[in-house]
């Protein structure tokens, strides 16, 4: 079993995922970031590939990833930052990033990679479903890597339905019709969206992530689905305090 | 079948499809689900065409350039694409989206533009529908194309600058972007050129087409027949090109050329020619070739046309380039310079800067006696003004010495 798999049935709920851009704010902080991640209780990790043209993050990543381009990111910086540390980290790591950065680094070669530092799961927000039938789900299967799928409140039914049955690992419910961003809140219309993702019982484990940014979200959407992951709220805390304090970033959120 | 036109999944050979993040692909499944029902749907067809003869002043007319001709040796036409209302041929698109944006009940219009000319085509369309309007420009653009900038929020639009990468039309295409993923619901994204997720490269092809329809008679009543021997068009994302390409596909015989903009020089880092440059790979959502370092990161484009400052090229056109049915040329800034200021003087037409790109291409072609070619002359210089002036003071300067 994946060690993402092992987790969800150790721990049903409340699960917490951070995601990070690599590389950022300084080039040599991935390493730090996973590591205090960990230590703080964090339960995966989504290890951010940046890329030049985010299109489906909002500015706060855009911005990070750009810093951390420009900082010397790349693809193999960032497997060699994983390789260095693959043997202290435990918890499961997830690599998001873009379908042309798969593309262009050679598919088969970027699994080979992946499965030699640790990360057994994926996310390509732009990776159509048809070329993953067709292509990629049977090359990922052959290095251990699962992909996750997003859904999001205008998804319906039956493409939600075809997704649980593709899943191996977990499904990312965007949890706003917005892009990532911290918005404090989360509203009734999201509240009615988890719930009637739920009234479909649905065998993959949700996770939602977009907007979520403190204890007070954090708890709201913990009360619905599976877990949630923080993104935006983190980079533009490591952006503005350094990667020194995480633990006191995390504990204000899981408590 | 045609060899040339989009397969039922999306493709122009390996090129194209619909690489988008989950949150777009209900909107991008609405549209193709509807679009050709809607183009080809009488009602669509007679306002649509009722339109472009009435308020866009078409058809354009296919114009004899006795001067250019004689200089260069050759029949040399021009499709006079300039002369559309709003000052080039993008206005054919939006005029057509605009109708199917309302069929669809859309009430809030999106669009990206690199030299303006899109927005103010997009923005003009949304005026006459009385449609919200916000068009998304490029920071370094918005200044390159200020007369644009002025006629965009005359017209009653919002200009949002891109602030991110080269601050031109690749950025301005991602914030547009993300705004849709932000407003699914109600908002139609009115895409300028062949590019995007399908749908949108075969819809706006579709809807240039009528550039190449009226060619075809046009030539008929002026030459005896319906078919030049070449076709030169310049192209960024190749909207214009697709246009004058579209009904010529299949027609192997007549040469297809596209030119796209060196910038300084193919290998000189500032340049936009993409299928010189570029590799495979994934931009706005489709599969196409587009120029990016070894990691796949976009690298920065360069041309002094905002209109082709584009790192990517429309799905259509990387298949007519891999496929090798398109010839594919480019043109320097100077050379293009130099272009618009040929025709200037030879023809008393000041060409958009473009457009010039095609014509510079000119020089550069062994052409016969006999040779009948097109130039899709897509827009009119109005727009780059302050561009030509600049280059203006230098000639003078120059004879000054």
């Amino acid at each position: 079993m994946s060690k993402i798999n092992q987790l969800f049935k150790e721990k049903p709920n409340r699960l917490c995922s951070v995601y990070f851009t690599s590389g950022y704010p300084n080039l040599n902080d991935t390493t730090t970031v996973i590591k205090g991640l960990e230590a703080a209780g964090v339960d995966f990790l989504e290890v951010g590939l940046p890329y030049s043209d985010p299109m489906a993050d909002g500015p706060t990543i855009q911005e990070s990833s750009s810093v951390a381009l420009k900082n010397g990111i790349n693809l193999d910086v960032i497997f060699n930052q994983l390789e260095e540390i693959k043997d202290e980290v435990n918890i499961p790591l997830i690599a998001m990033g873009y379908f042309n950065q798969v593309v262009r680094y050679g598919a088969e070669r970027f699994c080979q990679k992946c499965q030699s530092v640790g990360i057994e799961t994926l996310v390509l927000p732009d990776m159509p479903m048809i070329e993953y039938e067709n292509t990629y789900k049977a090359m990922f299967a052959k290095y251990g890597l699962s992909n996750v799928f997003l859904i999001t409140p205008q998804t319906s039914e039956e493409r939600i339905r075809k997704i649980d049955e593709m899943t191996d690992a977990f499904i990312y419910v965007v949890a706003s019709s917005s892009i990532t961003g911290a918005k404090g809140t989360i509203s009734n219309a999201q509240i009615d969206y988890f719930n009637r993702i739920k009234s479909y019982n649905l065998k993959s484990t949700l996770i939602a992530g977009f907007g979520i940014s403190s204890k007070d979200t954090f708890d709201t959407v913990c009360n619905h689905v599976n877990g949630a992951i923080i993104g935006s709220a983190f980079v533009k805390y490591i952006g503005a305090n350094g990667v020194d304090n995480i633990d006191a970033f995390v504990k204000d959120i899981i408590g | 079948m045609s060899k040339f036109q989009v397969d039922e999944h999306g493709y122009y050979g390996q090129f194209g499809g619909a690489y988008i993040p989950e949150l777009l692909y209900p909107n991008v499944k609405e549209l193709e689900d509807n679009y050709l029902e809607i183009i080809n749907s009488e009602a669509f067809q007679k306002e649509y065409l009722y339109l472009l003869k009435q308020y866009v002043g078409r058809p354009t007319p296919l114009y004899l350039a006795p001067n250019l001709s004689k200089k260069y040796g050759a029949h040399i036409y021009l499709k006079r694409e300039d002369l559309n209302h709003t000052g080039a041929h993008k206005v054919n698109n939006t005029i057509g989206q605009i109708l199917i944006a309302k069929h669809l009940g859309k009430k809030r219009i999106i669009a990206e533009t690199g030299a303006g000319q899109h927005g103010v085509a997009t923005a003009t369309v949304c005026a006459l529908m009385n449609l919200e309007c916000i068009v998304f420009m490029g920071e370094v653009d918005i200044k390159r194309q200020a007369p644009n900038v002025a006629r965009m929020k005359m017209l009653g639009a919002k200009v949002v600058a891109a602030t991110s990468g080269s601050k031109t039309l690749k950025d301005a295409t991602n914030e547009a972007i993300r705004d849709w993923i932000q407003h699914p619901e109600e908002t139609y994204y009115l895409i300028g050129s062949v590019v995007g997720p399908h749908p949108y490269p075969d819809m706006v092809a579709r809807l240039q087409a009528i550039i190449s329809e009226e060619m075809k008679w046009q030539l008929k009543e002026q030459t005896g027949k319906e078919n030049p021997d070449t076709i030169i068009a310049c192209v960024g994302g190749g909207s214009n090109a697709a246009g004058a390409f579209y009904h010529y596909m299949d027609d192997e015989e007549v040469a297809l050329v596209a030119v796209e903009a060196a910038g300084l020089g193919i290998n000189s880092g500032e340049s936009a020619a993409t299928s010189q440059l570029g590799q495979v790979g994934v931009i706005h959502g489709s599969k196409t070739i587009l120029m990016q370092d070894e990691y796949g990161q976009i690298t920065e484009p360069y041309s002094i046309s905002a209109g082709l400052d584009y790192p990517g090229v429309g799905p259509l056109h990387a298949h007519l380039f891999e496929s090798g049915r398109g010839t594919f040329m480019n043109a320097t800034d100077q050379e293009a310079l130099d272009a618009a200021f040929e025709l200037t003087e030879l023809e008393g037409i000041i060409p958009a800067l473009e457009s010039s790109h095609a014509l510079a291409v000119l020089g550069k072609m062994d052409l016969k006696k006999d040779q009948v070619i097109v130039i899709n002359l897509s827009g009119r210089g109005d727009k780059d003004l302050e561009t030509y002036i600049n280059e203006l003071e230098k000639r003078e300067a120059r004879n000054h010495e």
